[in-house]
């Protein structure tokens, strides 16, 4: 790639940490073909701690190679390229009616990464990783080359990509099943839960079950409140006859203009916050009827929201554990996070179905537990090494896409299909071309 | 008919440079709807701002480059999203011999031509070498071949009595800079160019527009030191798409560029001569 660079200062969505990286923005599919030595795809940053960063190296910026190709209207299957985000798919196929199979917690995300971090939804339970909608992937890698690869055709490839934290190869464009949608409204459920087990049960439940589920905690309830929460359960409204339903928005309603200044998240905002948002939810227990935006994307109503957490930045800590342990971790979680008195903003629950089979792909089967927790140097980096060691005793993992601390050996424990990735590894990119500054921080190269 | 009052001649500069920016009134432009337009250029970032906005009212389009690749993947985005025609095809400015076909073909599938719109630039390997091969090929991607294709659509335009063209140049036309003056020439030949075309075709109903952008935020940019204001270019192909429609004769983007480079125009040249730019 003969692409000019701009240096500068990156981050992912934590804003912790910040690194110097080269970037490149290729505006061709033809710049994809030539992959220069320490390079990293990137799409819109919205990994939490450095999976999208390249320390010292070069990032190619994904962003402007997002073209739509092909649409069959009938099957409702998308080839774009992999800089395309889901707000644009959203925005432009729901009128349509279609919608995405799975989608995270933001829209703002690209297919790309998407993929690399073969992300889940609200529906995993029913409906699997993104991967699982994903027809083939067009990938350009440094030993091989431009390969088409899916389930079907080079499948080891297809499955050390998807999950594979961008480090196979560039994801140049893709082929993706739309899910089918009649209406844009969304039908929802909110029970609240007094405590930790009843939000377990009703996440179990299949009385309570529904196509999306998940529990919003307030982490800083304690005792015998500890893991009191609100359950929201919701799906696809399907008649005809509604009130017409705001479209998508492809940008948020207000910005954070500014860092706040650290001290503004203590627990005390925090507590406020958390109890006015249990109060509120927790009253509408009849179904009500929700556009898509706030049900999937609430938090993308406020750009820039990581803002908030001030100039330190924060850190997303996201484990799942087996359903045999996990009611145990995630209490020992909350009681960790309760005592250093580390207010997470935004805690939720989620029940994950069958693992995939992407070789990183961080799903398992179990309950996942993300914790939004502000950066405060080596008191938190400690707090992260005790909630390491309980997600290990029981049989856990850490997702990469969130994770900033992971230590090399932690993470071998936690994903024992790495071996199996490596040798993949070995066969697109042998001289470790594609780096980032996670995989050098969990040795990868190093072997398994 | 007056313009509508965007970068109008007459108007006291700092005014224009502050007032906030309002969608120009249409003047003998293309009227939306069914108005094919050619895009040359096709695979600038600025293009596909263009063309989006055209999209989204309906136009048909033609995009050509060199690069037909590039131009098949941005006709098929602009299908898929707005439902409009669009042709690609190849173009090379340098090869003055195929404009005239190259015209015929776009004639052909469109049926007929209302506007044209050439971003067809490049800052070859060094916008300030000496070497006469260099400065040549900078001279005829951005000068020879453009004032060729357009002169042919001009001819076009002028017998049918109708027609629209729109000519990018840049802001280092107004005034030769030691970091990229070949370049900088070439843009401002063409700048002179286009002002005698629309004299020429004033009386023909037939509208010239000289779009001079500032800084954009392309890869003629990107990572560049110095640089400041950077436009983005989907906005500054919005503007191309109301310069088809009606507005200013000559269109500074941003329009704050206006300002600047009346204050550059008029630095002396003894002082200018032993500046750093
Ligand atoms: C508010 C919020 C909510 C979230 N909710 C969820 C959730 O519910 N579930 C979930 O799974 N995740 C969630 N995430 C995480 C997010 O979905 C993933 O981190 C996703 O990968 C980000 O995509 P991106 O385009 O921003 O990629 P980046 O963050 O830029 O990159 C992420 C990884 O993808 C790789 N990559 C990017 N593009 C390509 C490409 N074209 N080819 C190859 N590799 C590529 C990068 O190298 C990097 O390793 C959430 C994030 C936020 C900020
Ligand atoms: N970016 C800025 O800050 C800036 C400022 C002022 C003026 N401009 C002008 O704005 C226009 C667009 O610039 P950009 O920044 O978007 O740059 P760009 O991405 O390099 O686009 C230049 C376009 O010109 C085409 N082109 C170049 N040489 C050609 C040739 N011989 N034959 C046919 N097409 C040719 C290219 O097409 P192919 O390569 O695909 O053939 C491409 O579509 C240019 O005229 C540039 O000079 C830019």
């Amino acid at each position: 790639m003969v692409l000019p660079v701009r240096e500068c200062e990156l981050s992912g969505w934590g804003r912790h940490p910040v690194q110097r990286c080269g970037v490149l923005r290729p505006d061709r599919y033809g710049d994809l073909s030539r992959i220069e030595a320490d390079t990293l795809p990137r799409g819109l940053g919205r990994s939490y701690g450095d999976s999208s960063l390249n320390q010292g190296g070069r990032v190619v910026e994904m962003t402007r190679l997002n073209r739509i190709l092909e649409f069959d209207e009938t099957l409702g299957i998308l080839v774009a390229e992999a800089g395309l985000s889901l707000a644009e798919v959203a925005e432009i196929f729901l009128p349509r009616g279609w919608f995405l199979p799975v989608t995270p917690g933001t829209k703002f995300v690209t297919l790309g990464g998407a993929i690399a971090s073969d992300v889940h939804g609200k529906n995993h339970h029913g409906e699997g990783c993104f991967s699982a909608h994903v027809a083939w992937i067009e990938l350009f890698t440094p030993a091989l080359g431009r390969l088409t690869c899916s389930p079907e055709e080079h499948p080891e490839i297809f499955w050390a990509t998807v999950g594979g934290q961008g480090l196979t190869g560039i994801i140049g464009a893709m082929a993706l099943q739309l899910k089918p949608v009649s209406s844009l409204w969304m039908e929802v459920t909110h029970h609240p839960a007094r405590e930790l087990e009843s939000a377990f049960n009703l996440l179990s439940d299949p009385e309570a079950d529904a196509p999306y589920t998940v529990a919003w905690i307030d982490c800083l309830a304690k005792g015998r409140e500890l893991g009191r929460s609100i359950f929201m359960a919701g799906h696809h409204r399907t008649e005809k006859n509604l009130p017409p339903a705001k479209a998508p928005r492809s940008k948020p309603l207000i910005q954070a203009p500014f860092n706040f200044p650290s001290g503004c998240l203590n627990s005390l905002t925090v507590r406020a916050f958390n109890g006015v948002y249990y109060r509120r939810n927790g009253r509408k227990r009849f179904p009500f009827l929700s556009a898509m935006d706030p049900f999937f994307y609430p938090l993308d109503m406020v750009g820039h929201w990581n803002r908030i957490y001030g100039r330190r930045g924060f850190v997303q800590y996201q484990s799942v554990l087996p359903p045999g342990t996990a009611f145990e971790g995630v209490k020992a979680q909350l009681e960790e996070i309760s005592a250093a008195e580390a207010a997470s903003f935004l805690a939720v629950l989620k029940r994950l179905g069958a693992a995939g089979p992407g070789h990183l792909s961080f799903p398992t089967e179990g309950y996942t537990l993300a914790l939004d927790l502000p950066y405060r140097g080596p008191e938190t980096e400690a707090l992260l090494k005790r909630l390491d060691a309980i997600v290990l005793k029981g049989g856990g993992r850490v997702n990469l896409c969130k994770d900033a601390h992971l230590s090399p050996e932690s993470f071998r424990a936690m994903y024992p299909r790495f071996e199996e990735w490596l040798g993949v590894k070995a066969q697109v990119d042998p001289e470790w071309m594609l780096q980032s500054s996670l995989s050098r921080r969990l040795r990868m190269k190093e072997g398994a | 008919m007056k313009g509508p009052d965007v970068n109008e001649g007459d108007r006291p500069l700092a005014k224009l440079a502050l007032r906030p920016p309002r969608a120009p009134r249409v003047v003998s432009g293309l009227s939306p709807g069914n108005t094919p337009v050619l895009i040359l250029g096709a695979t600038s970032p600025m293009a596909r701002g263009l063309a989006t906005a055209l999209a989204q009212s309906g136009q048909p389009i033609y995009l050509a480059s060199r690069d037909v690749e590039e131009c098949a993947r941005l006709a098929s985005d602009l299908r898929i999203r707005h439902g409009v025609t669009v042709f690609h095809g190849h173009f090379d400015a340098g090869d003055l011999e195929s404009h005239l076909p190259f015209l015929g073909t776009v004639l052909e599938a469109l049926g007929s031509l209302e506007g044209v719109v050439s971003l067809v630039g490049t800052m070859g390997e060094d916008p300030a070498t000496l070497d006469p091969f260099k400065a040549e090929q900078i001279i005829r991607s951005n000068y020879l071949g453009v004032v060729s294709i357009l002169g042919a659509c001009a001819q076009h335009f002028e017998s049918q009595r109708r027609g629209v063209i729109v000519g990018v140049t840049s802001v280092a036309g107004d005034r030769g800079r030691q970091s990229n003056f070949v370049y900088g020439s070439a843009k401002g030949a063409l700048s002179i160019w286009l002002s005698g075309l629309r004299n020429r075709l004033h009386s023909k109903d037939v509208r010239v527009v000289t779009f001079k952008p500032g800084f954009v935020d392309t890869a003629m940019t990107y990572g560049k030191p110095g640089t400041f204001c950077v436009a983005s270019p989907m906005a500054a192909g919005r503007a191309m798409a109301w310069a088809l429609h009606g507005g200013p004769d000559i269109v500074y983007y941003p329009r704050m560029w206006r300002l600047i480079m009346a204050i550059i125009q008029h630095i002396p040249e003894r002082v200018f001569k032993g500046m750093k730019l």
